[in-house]
């Protein structure tokens, strides 16, 4: 079902094409049937639809397929404008090509929950103007004015009865020009939008069909395992090369810019010739950094004043003239993505043309990387997308790709490079650790007057897109804290960038991953403090009406909030926005003699905008449960001797079956412009957990994972002698 | 030489005895949906049945299966139960844990034809799936469960 684009689609007799091209970073739809003019096809626009004349319906996507949804749902928005037959639809994955872009981004990538919320006009109108089209066609051919038609399921109706199908008008559709402004639809006559289908690419991953990269393979290839330094900043001194070569199957060994590459047959033979060439490496740039040492550097920069992310009002005023003040650290991990596809990319470099085959998030960086390594144009380098299992943000890194084309220009074919999981953990780039403190001023009536967040983490931005770091400020590190959801008249965010040798990257949700959880605690802090309910407490403090307000609001109404808790249970909820959407939690949970935390049931609410396909949005949802759940109670990686310690998924525990709670989601009906979907639905999780646990124990988890040991009796001077020494 | 079935069908092959099942199915044979992701046993993803019983294929070599039989997702049926229970039930998220996860259920539901949740948390709490998709796992298995029942019935 997913299969590359080719131009010779094009050629197709009796198709009509609905293509894209580029005039001065404007995406343009294009009519590139064949029967359209021959001129329209010099420009060599890269297809979005395509209607054939035995009726059956490709829509071409250029987003990584992840499993979230967006090959099913974006095909159902244009087909739900075109008034396509569904069954009739199939989805084919596109090469990286400029009409693929970002519409808002202007680089085709998969991040940022954006794939349908920058699309979504775009989608529409690509589905509109075909419709538009193919009612030409049929009216031309009747006769009648194109009013007096109308069309439902793949045909275009005459006012008598008569019906054509739409591959029947495909070739007559192709001769016309393609409307530039088609009326979209009035989404009360949506048919297939808001509907839940059978998800198009699961049947293939259910039989065990889909080719994902580390399943990839063409032929003449080898495949490269690379040895990396296991400490920050280190290099290699001395490999046995002839141990490598006297494996069964080795081909070559490669030095490169930091590491040394191993070229086999297979991937066992190139995995044990790593195993003999008994690198050493040097000590490294920071060969103390470990646990407690990087736990240091944290709390020195929380020390600092940082720069100012935000400031509103006069904090130090509204603060000193507050009726009571409170002040709460928290602190946070570094997280691995943990995505059970190991990173991997194959090419194949060429005299005159570049293949890359990637389940790359970012297919743009992909391009460009490999344009920059080979001397060969853009448009030279063809980036195919493979399915990924899982991503999460991290690839969007471009070190496979780096390395497999190096490697092919070196052995003159093509080349899968793959990391093992050792390899992964070892050199991701994780989602930033953090520490905080937040100050928070109330009134004598409880009303939050002083609002001060300071953050002292890493940078992502920083090295990913240097340009929006502004004035020592990395947007992503105060996101969520910058433009939190309460109204506080007197609010300062100051940032401090702590710089380690540890990369990070983009990691679901990114920063609001961290700072939600650090906001809702607090909310829940001051909510308690000030001897209010915490539901009414946020209410409290936001716009009325906003849609903040309703979605928590609703989470409220739907999870019996305020109804009787079972004995021994705490509820807590907590509410974010982001990525254009807004999500809330309750979690009802209990804690046993030994602390150990039950999460009996977790309700998700979510506003994104028009439900577009709710059984995706479900399982997003769902699935943020489970993420958030993970974060809460185990996830982090550990460091050690200059290098990271965490090796395997049996040093990083992810949720795992037993500890799956009942999960309900919640969709609000909205007719909206679509939010995200995929990151708006983790952050609020582990925060309404640490909320229901206080409840539930009195006990309050400023620290992620949670220290189980401080909800036994007795366990938080134990937990604090253990953390002195 | 070290001969075994797969799926059904007569294969030999010409590696070392130690090599990783795993490495012999993916790389030697093609079987590409017996998924890599820890090879420490850990995960569950690279799960096969040998002779109908659920085996990690990273801890298995390719001696220790000669003349046995080995089922990979492809060789179940495509209207197996838990095939058509893991569509029905939407479960896949990116997938690549699907394959591992399904074959360890036709084992488990062989010996267990109708689980408890306590059970099905217990026995599936050995495998990873990093998207998140355990609650239509469990409901997949219950759905297997019926059907499975309501044929035999």
């Amino acid at each position: 079902m997913m299969t590359e684009l080719t131009r010779r689609s094009f050629l197709k007799q009796g198709s009509l094409v609905i293509a894209a091209a580029v005039f001065s970073g404007h995406v343009k739809l294009f009519n590139a049937s064949p029967a359209a003019a021959a001129t329209a096809r010099a420009f060599k626009p890269h297809a979005f639809l395509e209607i054939a004349a035995d009726d059956t319906i490709t829509v071409w996507v250029g987003q990584t397929n992840l499993g979230q949804g967006t090959h099913t749902g974006i095909p159902m928005i244009i087909a739900d404008e075109l008034d396509a037959a569904w069954d009739k639809v199939r989805v084919k994955m596109a090469l990286a090509a400029e009409p693929f872009k970002d519409p808002v981004w202007h680089v085709q990538v998969t991040g940022g929950s954006t794939s349908i919320r920058h699309r979504w006009d775009m989608l529409r109108k690509v589905g509109a103007a075909a419709r538009r089209m193919l009612v030409e066609a049929a009216a031309e051919n009747w006769g009648l004015p194109a009013g007096e038609c109308g069309t439902k399921d793949g045909r275009v109706l005459h006012p008598k009865g008569r019906s054509l199908t739409y591959g029947q008008l495909s070739e007559a559709a192709g001769k016309r020009s393609v409307p530039e402004n088609p009326t979209l639809k009035d989404p009360k006559n949506y048919t297939i939008i808001g509907t839940s289908r059978q998800r198009l690419d699961i049947p293939d991953r259910v039989m065990g069909k889909t080719v994902y990269g580390m399943d990839f393979s063409v032929p003449g290839m080898c495949v490269a395992v690379v040895a990396r330094p296991p400490r920050y900043g280190a290099s290699f001194q001395s490999y046995d090369e002839k141990a490598a070569m006297a494996v069964k199957g080795v081909i070559k060994v490669v030095p490169l810019d930091g590491g040394i590459a191993v070229c086999a047959d297979t991937t066992y033979a190139a995995m044990r010739g790593r195993d003999a060439l008994g690198v050493t490496w040097s000590k490294g740039s920071h060969p103390d950094l470990d646990d407690a040492t990087v736990d240091a550097v944290f709390a020195d920069h929380l020390e600092k004043d940082g720069a100012v992310a935000r400031a509103s009002g006069d904090v130090d005023t509204a603060m000193a003239g507050a009726a009571r003040t409170i002040e709460r650290s928290y602190k946070l991990p570094y997280l691995s993505h943990a995505q059970v596809e190991p990173l991997n990319c194959t090419a194949h470099v060429e005299k005159e043309r570049c293949r890359v085959w990637s389940p790359t998030q970012g297919q743009t960086f992909t391009q460009n990387t490999a344009s920059r390594l080979t001397g060969l144009p853009a448009e030279k380098v063809e980036v195919v997308t493979l399915p990924a299992g899982g991503g999460f943000g991290l690839r969007a890194e471009q070190d496979s790709v780096v390395y497999s084309v190096v490697l092919s220009k070196a052995l003159n074919r093509p080349v899968k490079v793959i990391n093992s999981r050792e390899d992964d953990f070892a050199n991701d780039c994780f989602r930033p650790a953090s520490q905080c403190r937040i100050k928070g001023g109330l009134d004598k009536d409880g009303r939050v007057v002083a609002y001060a967040h300071k953050v002292a983490a890493p940078s992502v931005m920083s090295r990913l897109m240097p340009e929006a770091v502004q004035g020592g400020v990395d947007p992503d590190a105060v996101s969520g804290i910058r433009d939190i959801v309460y109204s506080i008249p007197n609010l300062l965010v100051n940032y401090v960038m702590v710089n380690l040798p540890i990369p990070v990257g983009w990691w679901r949700s990114v920063g609001y991953s961290v700072n939600v959880f650090t906001i809702e605690s607090f909310m829940d802090e001051l909510a308690h403090a000030a001897g209010k309910d915490p539901v009414q407490f946020r209410l409290d403090h936001m716009e009325q009406e906003s849609r903040a307000y309703k979605v928590l609001s609703f989470l409220a109404e739907k999870a019996g909030w305020g109804s009787p808790v079972p004995d021994g249970r705490g509820r807590g909820v907590a509410v974010a926005s982001c990525f254009e959407s807004f999500a809330a939690h309750m979690a009802e949970v209990s804690v046993g003699e030994r602390g150990e935390i039950t999460v009996h049931k977790v309700v998700c609410a979510v506003d994104c905008g028009t439900p577009i396909y709710p059984d995706a949005i479900r399982a997003q949802a769902e699935a943020g449960v489970v993420m958030g759940l993970s974060v809460a109670f185990h996830e982090r990686v550990r460091f050690e001797n200059g290098g990271v310690k965490t090796a395997n998924y049996n040093e990083y525990r992810v949720l795992t079956m037993s500890e799956v709670p009942d999960i309900e989601v919640h969709i609000m009906e909205r007719i909206l412009k679509p939010g995200g979907i995929g990151e708006p639905v983790l952050p609020s999780v582990a925060p309404a957990v640490a909320n229901a646990i206080f409840k539930a124990t009195g006990v309050r988890l400023r620290e992620l994972p949670f220290q189980r040991e401080l909800l036994v009796p007795g366990g938080r001077d134990q937990a604090s002698a253990t953390a002195g020494g | 030489m070290i001969e075994f079935k797969v799926n059904g069908m007569n294969r030999q092959v010409d590696v070392d005895q130690g090599i990783p099942l795993l490495w012999v199915l993916r790389d030697t044979l093609g079987f590409t949906s017996v998924k890599y992701a820890c090879g420490i046993s850990e995960c569950g993803l690279c799960t096969v049945l040998i002779d109908g019983q659920a085996r990690r294929s990273c801890a298995v070599t390719v001696e220790d299966v000669q003349g046995r039989e080995i089922t990979t997702i492809e060789g179940l049926p495509e209207n197996h139960p838990v095939k058509v229970a893991w569509i029905q039930k939407q479960v896949p998220q990116c997938g690549y844990c699907q394959p591992g996860i399904m074959l360890q259920t036709v084992d488990f539901l062989s010996r267990e034809p109708n689980p408890s949740e306590a059970r099905i948390n217990h026995v599936l709490d050995n495998v990873i799936c990093r998207c998140g998709s355990h609650p239509r796992i469990k409901q997949a298995i219950r759905a297997a469960a019926a059907m499975t029942a309501h044929k035999g019935g």
